[in-house]
Parts: structure tokens; sequence; C-alpha cells
């Protein structure tokens, strides 16, 4: 490697490359909700001059804050994991029809074989459905490039473009050449244009008439691109026509063969997929998630071959590429089940779980590093759909439940999933006489996703002290009476608190408020020690299931791990444990 | 270990969020990366660092294609955990070699924090990269307070390997 080369290669993630063709497209203003696998994209733009980075309170926030700055001109980055897109659609189906000022490009970070997500939803649906191009990258190079021409597509085609990654994209580390940023000499200004701007369906008819315009001309450039390429193989006999990741896997493994790779994956490149099918014997169509590529091709009238349906769930590896085509299964499992995660020792939501499960709640959840509340031994939180849903899931039980069984709901959310989409489902308790109590578990933090500033922070991405808003005082204002602001340290206090709000029939609020452990690292903090001779192996401390103790009897803890919660203490019947100065 | 020229070398870092897997990775990818080699590396984010499993795939070479070691196909498997490497175990090629913390290592191993950087000296007795560029990258990568113990413990983890290796 010369000095000169190695100078501008750098050894990049998906998602950090995507920010650095962010920045050489010149970016103005990027937005974003945290959500693996995308979370280090905004982390990573907000390093760079000249770009206003924010934490978006949710991802449809994050794409309106988008079109406001698209519609004046200026290049805008939007991201998110696959099922924030599921709550930006609203906008993102009408800004179809709309277009663009300043390029606007929309990160999907999609999770085949959900590492840390609820679903496996594939969003190469998204653009379908939208209406809008979408890029495909398969490695750190690609994910650079490719978001930097996005901008460039999407200025020029008048539309919103959509970049898919996927977990293995985003997450893997490979080299890639970087360049100077482009020079944006733009005077960012609103031009007025209300047949453009404005959706009503006067002007939406017609623009609905451009979008199929606008898809036609999409088709011939995915024809001439060379982002969809076809590499020949050794001979003709087998061809394999794949996009993402997948392209890697297919190299890997069928070094020989023939490959059409599509980077620009929708609107398809008929004519290419016609003649690659044609002046190849045996072609297979491999993709991860829906058989999508494949039905469009069959539909098409040509013979090509897919995966099993089997391979429909669960994300793609090599082996499993080549299973599809040699038909050999040649998955190796590991011998033993890997750790399931676990709350850190002294995570400030044990102690409600513990309190929870005693009083037999019913506990509709939401998600966060609290959704762990499920698992045994703690096994007290009961539902979890999407984000924010805890709280409607609550009304709607208390609607048909027994009035017995209806003083036991409790929802519980985390505060940045509070701010994201859980105050209006507040307001709607409020609104409609509901019951139950709703827990705030406020850590001060996006634990779950690596420790992200949110409106309860104080501090925004860029670093800037900002108003930090508290979940008690907007209850207040939408009209909740009983509220308690409490040290979820003080596991008695938590106990009363449920038992006072399961005996009124109005909806009550519980904030739970200490710092998320991992984000205080200052802190000076206490350490439990089992006194032997005291322990009378009730097993008791094993209940609550925290990382720090030991299983064997009379059972030990882990001083490194320990950060002094104090709820073993609690839960020891015999005084066997006390927490002491380090 | 024999390489064939062109061919991707994979290693394979088990262990529990936490135990600084990521940090040898980076580490261990910088080094290659700076040595000239094609290299790619995957690992997951997320709810598994909740004191789950973590698993980190390095491969290197002149082209590397798939981020992921093919099933079967690594080479060096660093075992972070004793459970981990028998979890593990399974991936490895037949003939391929094992890196963890022994019996016989004990000793060397003083401090547990700096642990994943023991591992990495003994790691790089089987990596065709000069000694010097694995201690550049350590001094970069880990915060300046702590970069004595962890070049101690890298040092401590190459006498150890060649100890063995000696035997
Ligand atoms: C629509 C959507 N966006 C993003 C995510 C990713 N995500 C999972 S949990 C979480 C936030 C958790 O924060 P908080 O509610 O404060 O709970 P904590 O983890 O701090 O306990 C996020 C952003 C998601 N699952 N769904």
């Amino acid at each position: 490697m010369t000095e000169q080369s190695s100078r501008q290669k750098v050894f990049l993630s998906g998602n950090e490359a995507v920010a650095r063709g962010a920045y050489e497209a010149g970016v103005a203003v990027g937005t974003a909700y945290p959500g693996t696998p995308s979370s280090e994209i905004s982390p990573a733009l907000a390093m760079y001059p000249g770009v206003n980075v924010e934490w978006s309170v949710n991802e449809k926030v994050a794409l309106e804050v988008a079109c406001g700055a698209c519609f004046c001109g200026a290049r805008t980055l939007v991201a998110m994991k696959h099922v924030g897109v599921n709550v930006a659609s609203d906008p993102l189906l009408t800004l179809s029809l709309i277009g663009v000022r300043g390029g606007l490009v929309l990160i999907s970070a999609d999770d085949p074989g959900m590492h840390s997500s609820q679903n496996e939803q594939d969003n190469r649906i998204y653009a379908r459905f939208a209406k809008i191009p979408m890029l495909e990258p398969s490695d750190s190079q690609e994910s650079k490039d490719f978001t930097k021409l996005a901008f460039t597509l999407s200025e020029q085609f008048d539309t919103p473009v959509m970049v898919r990654m996927t977990t293995r994209v985003c997450h893997a580390k490979t080299i890639v050449e970087i360049e100077e940023p482009e020079k944006i000499e733009r005077e960012y200004s609103f031009e007025k244009d209300t047949q453009k701007f404005v959706m009503i369906p006067a002007y939406a008819r017609k623009r609905h008439v451009i979008v199929e315009a606008r898809l036609k001309k999409l088709e011939n450039f995915s024809e001439d691109t060379t982002l969809n390429r076809i590499e020949q193989g050794a001979d003709n006999s087998l061809g394999i026509i794949c996009s993402g990741i997948v392209y890697q896997y297919v190299k890997e493994m069928f070094p020989s063969a023939s490959v059409l790779k599509l980077g620009f994956s929708y609107p398809l490149c008929k004519n290419k997929i016609r003649s690659f099918c044609q002046s190849h014997k045996e072609v297979y169509v491999i993709e991860e998630l829906e058989p999508l590529l494949y039905n469009d091709i069959k539909a098409m009238g040509l013979n090509v071959k897919g995966k099993t349906d089997k391979l429909v769930t669960g994300e793609l590896t090599p082996n499993r590429v080549r299973e599809i085509i040699t038909g050999e299964s040649s998955d190796i499992v590991p011998s033993a089940p890997g750790r399931p995660p676990v709350m850190c020792a002294g995570c400030i939501h044990r102690g409600a779980f513990v309190t929870l499960k005693k009083l037999k709640m019913i506990v509709t959840g939401d998600i966060g590093c609290y959704t762990l509340g499920t698992l045994p031994p703690l096994s007290a939180l009961d539902t979890c759909v999407c984000m924010g849903a805890s709280i409607g899931a609550m009304l709607g039980m208390t609607k048909v439940l027994s009035k017995e069984q209806r003083n036991k709901v409790v929802a519980v959310i985390g505060d940045s999933t509070f701010f994201h989409s859980g105050i209006t489902g507040l307001i709607d308790v409020v609104y409609n006489k509901g019951a139950g109590t709703v827990m705030i578990l406020d850590n001060r933090t996006t634990a779950m996703t690596g420790q992200q500033d949110h409106p309860g922070t104080g501090m925004t991405i860029m670093s800037e002290p900002t108003e930090s808003i508290l979940p008690e005082k907007i209850a207040e204002a939408v009209g909740v009476k009983m509220i308690k602001v409490i040290d979820p340290y003080d596991i008695p206090a938590i106990e009363d608190a449920l038992r006072e709000s399961m005996n009124t029939d109005e909806v009550s609020l519980i904030v739970l408020r200490r710092v998320c452990v991992l984000k205080d690292k200052t802190v000076k903090r206490l350490v439990a020690q089992v006194e032997p001779s005291l322990c009378v192996q009730c097993k008791q401390c094993l209940t609550i299931g925290c990382p720090a103790i030991s299983s064997d009897m009379p059972p030990k803890i882990d001083m490194h791990l320990c950060n002094g919660c104090g709820l073993c203490v609690h839960v020891c019947k015999v005084g066997a444990i006390t927490c002491k100065e380090r | 270990m024999q390489r064939e020229i062109n061919k991707t070398t994979n290693i394979l870092f088990a262990g529990i969020g936490g135990q600084g897997i990521i940090l040898a990775s980076e580490i261990t990818c910088d080094v290659l990366f700076e040595s000239g080699y094609d290299v790619k590396k995957s690992e997951v984010h997320g709810m598994s660092q909740r004191g789950g499993s973590v698993n980190s795939d390095i491969r290197f070479g002149a082209k590397v294609y798939s981020p992921l070691i093919p099933d079967g196909q690594t080479d060096i498997l660093v075992a972070f955990h004793p459970t981990e490497l028998e979890r593990n175990r399974p991936f490895l090629k037949s003939g391929g070699k094992i890196i963890s913390i022994t019996h016989d290592d004990a000793d060397a191993v003083s401090n547990p924090k700096v642990s994943n950087i023991f591992l990495m000296g003994k790691l790089s007795c089987h990596i065709p990269v000069r000694r010097e560029n694995w201690e550049n990258v350590i001094k970069n990568k880990v915060p300046k307070a702590y970069v004595e113990q962890n070049l101690a413990a890298f040092a401590a983890g190459i006498s150890q390997e060649q100890k063995i290796n000696n035997k």
C-alpha cells in the first residue's frame, strides 16, 4: 500500500460509512431516532463539521423535520431501524407524491434474524409501496458510495430515495476509500409552490400522475446504471441474482458463477434480468426474507429458482446460500444455547419487576431494557407489541376485564419510549376515563440502544445543553391527578404506591427515576456481601435474576459486577446480605 | 500455522458482553488493516451485549468477500470465556487453533481487566504481523493511563504462548 492510498483508506462500519457518504454529499441536516442496527449513523454524522444533526423524538417526527429542511433546498439524511419506517410511513407515502427540493435520503436498517428487534419485516416492500427507488449496499464502501449517489438521484428524479441496510452491513467493518466532501454552494430558501407542497386531493391527483411517470424514468435508469451489473462467471451454467449482503455470500461460496448484482434494486432492471436469465442455463434468485425478487421475476415469465419456504424466516449466511443451490444442509449449530441477555447488576428496572411479580399484577410492557423483565426468574412483563403500545394496551384491558382484575393492570414504559409514543396513549387514557397504573421507568437515557440522549436528558446529540422535559409535568398537564416520583431502589415505596393506585378507579402515574448504572460511571457505589453463617440457603436472592449473584450455596456476590442497589438485601429474609462501602 | 497465499484466514472471538471483546477485535482489525491486508469484521450490537453471548468474526487475506465466517471454517478460535469456548468449538475447522486462558496462564494474567489484551498477545504469535504494529495500535486504542498495563499484558501473552509452543 502506498503512502498516498493508505491515507485515503479507512476502516469503517457500514453505519459510519453512511455518515461519511452523506458528509461527502454536502448534507446539511441529519435526523434520526435510535434503533439497532441503525443507531451509530447519527453520532458519526454529528462528528462532521457543518451538519445539523438531531435525535428526533420518534421516526415520524424525524422524517417531518427532514421534509422541512429538504423543502428549503437542503440535503437531508434520515436514519432509522426497519420498524421505525412503520412509524414514519405516513409522511413517507405522501412525501413520495411531493418529491424533494434538496436531496432526501432515508436509511432503513433492517434486522433479518432479529438480533435486536421485535420483528423481521422486509422493508424492500416499502420502496414498492411508496414508489420510490431503493439502493442496497453490500459493504461499507458501497454504503458510502450509494448514500452519496442517493442524494444526486433524489434531486435528479425529484423523489426521496431509500437506502436499505441490514444488520450484517451496518455492523460489519470493511475498508473504505474516502473522498473530499462536495462543495455545495446553496442559499437555502423556501420558494412557494402549493401544487407541489400542499397535498390536497386536487393537487395530489396531479402529483400521482407525475409519480407514475417518475417510475418509468427510474426503470430506464435501473437498466443503464452500473449499480446493476453482471459479473460474468467461468461459463454460462450457473447464474445468481442477488442484492445487499447476499452478494458477498454468493461470491464467497460460488466464486465461478455469474452474478447479476442489483445495487439499485427497485425499480427492477427487467431487460437486464431477462437477458441474464436467457444466457444462463440455470438461474437462482437468492434474497433474504420475502421472495420479492423471485416473485417479480417469475411474473415476467422467466424460469428461475428460489429458496425453500423455510428460509423466508431468519437471515441468510454463506452456508445457507450454498444450501439453496446445492441442497446440502450445512448449518453448524453451537454445542449449547447462547447465554440470554440479562438486566445489568444494579439495573434500576429490576426492583419494579420484583414488586410487580410479588403483587401479581398484569403488566402491559413496552420496548427497552425493561422488556427483559419478561424472562425468568423475573417473569413479570406480560405483553410487548411495539414502542408505546403499553399504555393503549392497558386501557384496552381495563375496558373488558372484571373490576378485580382491572385494578391489577399496570403499563410499564421507559422514558425514551414515553416521549417516542407513550404521551398520545396517556392522553387517550385520561380522555376516555380509563383506569390502571402507568409506571415510567426513567433511567435518564435510551439504554437499550446504547445510551443516546432524548428529550428528558437535557442534552442534544450535538452535546449542547437543552431543556430537560419531565414526564410527570406532561402527565399533570394532560390531567393525571395521582402522580408519584420514587427512587427505584426504594422497594417498599414502590409497593406502597402500587397498592394505593390499585385501590383507585382513575389512572395514576408512578415515575421511577434514577440514572442508568451504565450511564453514570462516576458514582461511588456500595457493594453487597453475603454472611455465610447467617444464610439459610432459601435461594430468595436468586429470584431477582442478578448476574452478580452466583447460584452456588451459600451464594457469592461478584464485587466487580455488583453496583450496590440493595435489592438482594431487601429480599433476603434473614438479613444475611448487607451493603457496605467499597 | 500454514497459510496459502490468497487464502482468507478466519478468526472467531467468542465471549460474554462486557469482556472487552469489541475492543480486542477493533485492535486486531486495525493491526491487519495497517499491515496491508483486506479485512472484514462482523459482530452484533444491541440486546445481546447485556451480558449475553458475544461473537466477533474477523477475516483477512488478499481479498475478502463475506464478513461472516462460513460455518466450520474458523482457523483460530479466541475464547474469552470457558463456556463460550465449548459452545463455539463446532465452528472450528479440523486442525484449527484454540486460544484461551489456560491453567498455565493463571499467574501471568495478574489483572482480569486486561485479559483481553493478554489474549491478543497470544493471538499475535499466530498472525504474520510485526509486534510493533500491535503495540502501536494498542497505544492508540486504550486510554493513556492504561497503556503501560495493556502493553505489559500483551507482552505476557506473547511469552506465555511462546512457552507453550516450545514445549
Ligand atoms: C419504532 C421503533 N424505534 C426504535 C426502536 C429501537 N428501540 C428499542 S428500545 C428503545 C428505547 C429504549 O429506551 P427507554 O424506553 O428509555 O428504555 P431503556 O432501554 O432505557 O430502559 C429503542 C429506541 C424500536 N424497537 N422501535
